[in-house]
């Protein structure tokens, strides 16, 4: 049996602090700002889901300007705050920083955006106002970044909207899905409380689609509906022993920390965890946080293919996690009902599949490790029945939609992880305004 | 190794870094820490009738997180009693007798207040005097300072009273509060001043607190216009140092030149431009003495690599290339060229050329990159996209010359050229 409570509270504190500290002093982080180019037509912009005008927001700190650049950042994301935690800026803006041509440092362009956007929820400035109410009504099905922004955007135009959260907190994912060390559950909440106090937007907590509401209800009720629904548990992994005790799923498991003391989070000596995205790296090293002796990832591909960066990859290798490229999961065996094994396909790369990467092939050889937890961390699974069921047009439960988020349904829209079957945070934030572009458009405002 | 050693009028120093009169040079701990650090002379703060200076004297521009960038002050001459720093000088000149001392001076407006003054001076053995008829602040008032540097002929008279007396070298420190140093450099040397020193600081307000609305310095909630220096204002010093070093009437006459030296390329330029030596004070205020080291050993490097053995080698080389506008070459002609392997994709040249100059850069825009290239046929020369590149030597000026002959704007106008060449 796997056990919870296996660090003392000083050592909780210390593994899940912020694995990103702040700037600590104003000039810090005018000696960063001071260091951007500002680029015409900037790369980190291009490279930015929602197309933050980087450049202006830095020459704003440069300039002593704090709320105009928060302004301009929350003006293209209102996650702008939370968004400087999570990106993988690596791949985004700070991957694309023209500095790195140099081999010099890229601008600490989430750093700079953490400090604009903490500062104006620590001081609670009011940076937008919204229009006087125009009668129209709108839900948004889901409270994570896609329902969120599109929310906002919404009010600020002077439409009623009425949020349903199948949870007790909002945030989506950004509360329940990344690692604790990246943002808190305190955080989380400020930044909804921020984003919300602009007005005009009501809560519904615990209500979820399907179950306490439906989508014709909504439809009736309202003029025009957003899901923003995210995405389910981790893909099953289809193979033998899945129900053993001590195999879990990344989603639950992390939701699971997010949600209770780390104290009560039960984490195995020997785990082993299967994928090579940022879920699989944020159970992996939390599992290590948590207490586990050794974290195994599993991955079947190399390390060329990985999906997380190689930031990403760091942490967890800094964390003194261990890794098996090209590896599949075969079978789990138990004992007594318990995870006591996990024996894996040996594989080789092949031809390039789908996705361009080469596919994985089997060698038929085997190898098995001493385990006794498994998470799975290859992929969620949308919502598919709740989609189907609403007769919405999708693909394997992913929401098909057009150009602003429109579905097949009339005044249905939709957008971010429902659509796209799991991106990031800031995609996610681009997906909900789109939506409510597409809602405005369509209510003729 | 080069040899730094300089002969200013006489007044010999192991390098030609003074300190100028300023803070730096009002004391003697002060000063016998300079001479620690390797300074070559200094320039004592200005003596004269004892003044009262006010609480908060400085302050500076700052640029894009740069401290500093420029300074201001409005402390006055030497507020302390004469006798003491009159004691202190000649107890540095006993513990340095190889540094350079110089005193700076602003007597009352009587030609008795100077000689007295003078006289005291001498006896403590200093090498040389420098006449401060530059101080745009708080003696400007009370008819001295600026005011005497503004007005030739009084500045003459003073100069005449000095030199009737004087048996050591005297500089002319020189306003650059005027339309021109030259009509007060004339007069100095007409009043028979053996050298000039330029410039002093510029009037200047450097900005307001905008939470109080007071300009800076603050005293009391009020302010005044202070002296400005430091490296915002070494371009405007190299100038006026140049029009003199060109004028036919007194290019002879050594030159000390001072304002906004920081390294050791600044004061090679001003050597360049005319001056023997160079006086530093801004920073050193803001960096310490320490910065001498570099000073010497970059001037030192930079001689050893051009070639000269010593100071004398390459005073004055750059004054002949400083022409008039109507003698410039007209059918020379630079196109820029940007390096596509250095270029790291800003677009900082591209936006500066569309926006503000000659639209002579073609974008093609990529994501995220894109890419820059010259219009040819477009480009003026004018450099702007070299000066905003961030990468050294990313964009190069290539000579296209428009013809092989020197064709000055006299000359085209005579033969009746066209002008519009767009």
């Amino acid at each position: 049996m796997i056990q919870n409570n296996k660090l003392t509270e000083e050592q909780y504190t210390k593994n899940f602090c912020d694995i990103h500290p702040p700037f600590e002093h104003d000039e810090a982080a005018a000696i960063e700002a001071n260091r951007c180019l500002n680029c015409y037509d900037a790369p980190c912009t291009k490279l930015c889901p929602t197309s933050i005008d980087v450049p202006l927001f830095i020459k704003q700190i440069s300039s002593g300007n704090i709320k105009g650049s928060a302004k301009t950042i929350l003006s293209a994301n209102i996650m702008g705050a939370g968004c400087s935690k999570v990106c993988p800026v690596e791949k985004l803006c700070e991957g694309a920083c023209v500095y790195n041509f140099l081999d010099e440092e890229p601008i600490n362009i989430a750093k700079l955006q953490r400090y604009s956007t903490e500062k104006a929820m620590e001081k609670k400035w009011k940076l937008f106002s919204r229009k006087d109410s125009l009668g129209k009504k709108v839900a948004v099905v889901g409270a994570g970044p896609a329902g969120l922004a599109c929310a906002h955007a919404l009010s600020l135009q002077g439409i009623d909207v009425t949020i349903y959260e199948k949870e007790a907190k909002a945030g989506g994912l950004m509360n329940y899905g990344v690692a604790a060390y990246k943002v808190t559950s305190q955080f989380c909440k400020e930044e909804v409380d921020y984003i919300l106090s602009l007005g005009g937007i009501k809560m519904e907590y615990n209500k979820a689609l399907g179950k306490d509401i439906s989508l014709a209800e909504l439809q009736q009720n309202f003029d025009a509906v957003f899901l923003g629904i995210g995405v389910g548990v981790a893909r099953a992994l289809e193979i033998p022993g899945e129900d053993l005790q001590g195999v879990e799923d990344a989603i639950s498991f992390i939701y699971n920390i997010r949600t209770n003391d780390y104290s009560k989070i039960k984490v195995g000596d020997n785990v082993a965890v299967i994928g090579m995205g940022m879920t699989a790296i944020d159970a992996a090293t939390q599992s290590k946080r948590l207490g586990a002796k050794e974290v195994t990832l599993i991955y079947r591909r190399t390390e060329n293919e990985k999906p997380c960066t190689d930031v990403e990859l760091d942490i967890a290798k800094l964390d003194g996690c261990a890794f098996i490229w090209l590896a599949s999961p075969k079978e789990i065996v138990g004992e007594n009902g318990i995870v006591k094994k996990f024996v894996c396909n040996k594989m080789t790369l092949g031809e390039p599949d789908v996705s361009g990467r080469r596919a994985p092939i089997e060698t038929g050889e085997t190898f098995s490790l001493d385990v006794d937890m498994v998470i799975k961390a290859a992929g969620q699974i949308p919502f598919e029945n709740l989609v189907k069921d609403a007769s919405l047009q999708n693909k394997n439960g992913k929401i098909n939609i057009e150009k602003n988020g429109n579905t097949n349904l009339k005044g249905v829209f939709a957008g971010g992880d429902a659509v796209n079957g799991g991106k990031e945070v800031v995609d996610a934030v681009q997906a909900g305004k789109d939506g409510a572009k597409g809602i405005l458009e369509y209510l003729d405002i | 190794m080069a040899n730094l050693q300089s002969n200013f009028l006489g007044i010999k120093s192991p390098n030609p870094f003074w300190l100028a009169s300023a803070p730096p040079t009002d004391k003697k701990i002060n000063v016998l820490r300079a001479f620690e650090a390797g300074w070559g002379g200094v320039v004592w703060k200005t003596l004269g009738s004892q003044v009262k200076n006010v609480s908060s004297r400085y302050s500076s521009l700052d640029y894009n997180g740069r401290k500093a960038v420029g300074f201001n002050n409005i402390e006055l001459i030497s507020d302390r009693p004469l006798d003491i720093n009159l004691k202190e000088i000649k107890e540095v000149l006993q513990l340095f007798p190889d540094r350079a001392m110089v005193v700076s001076l602003m007597a009352d407006n009587d030609k008795k207040s100077w000689h007295e003054l003078i006289k005291k001076v001498e006896d403590t053995g200093a090498h040389g005097l420098e006449l401060n008829f530059g101080c745009p602040h708080g003696m400007v008032e009370r008819g001295m300072g600026a005011a005497v540097g503004q007005d030739p002929e009084i500045a003459k008279m003073v100069v005449e009273w000095v030199m009737e007396i004087a048996t050591i070298p005297v500089i002319t420190k020189l306003t650059p509060n005027v339309h021109s140093a030259v009509p007060g450099a004339i007069a100095a040397i007409e009043g028979g001043s053996n050298g000039i020193s330029l410039i002093n600081t510029i009037q200047s307000i450097t900005g307001i607190n905008l939470d109080t609305l007071v300009p800076n310095p603050n005293v009391a909630g009020k302010s005044v216009y202070g002296g400005y220096c430091g490296p915002a204002v070494k371009p405007i010093a190299l100038k006026m140092l140049t029009s003199i070093a060109q004028h036919e009437k007194i290019k002879a006459i050594p030159i000390s030149g001072i304002g906004g030296i920081t390294t050791w390329k600044d004061a090679a330029e001003f050597m360049l431009l005319g001056a023997s030596n160079v006086q530093v004070c801004t920073a050193a205020m803001i960096s310490g003495f320490k910065i001498i080291t570099d000073l010497c050993d970059g001037l030192n490097n930079w001689m050893d690599e051009k070639g000269y053995t010593t100071i004398n080698d390459f005073v004055g080389l750059s004054v002949p290339k400083i022409t008039k506008w109507e003698e410039l070459d007209i059918n020379y002609h630079i196109v820029a060229k940007i390096n596509q392997d250095a270029c790291i994709h800003c677009g900082l040249c591209y936006i500066a050329c569309e926006d503000t100059s000659h639209q002579s850069i073609y974008i093609e825009r990529g994501i995220p990159y894109n890419t820059y290239t010259i219009k040819e046929d477009e480009c003026v020369g004018c450099n702007l996209c070299k000066i905003v590149c961030p990468v050294n030597d990313c964009i190069t000026m290539l000579e296209q010359r428009k013809d092989d002959e020197y064709l000055n704007w006299t000359e085209f106008v005579k033969r009746g050229l066209p002008l519009n060449d767009h």
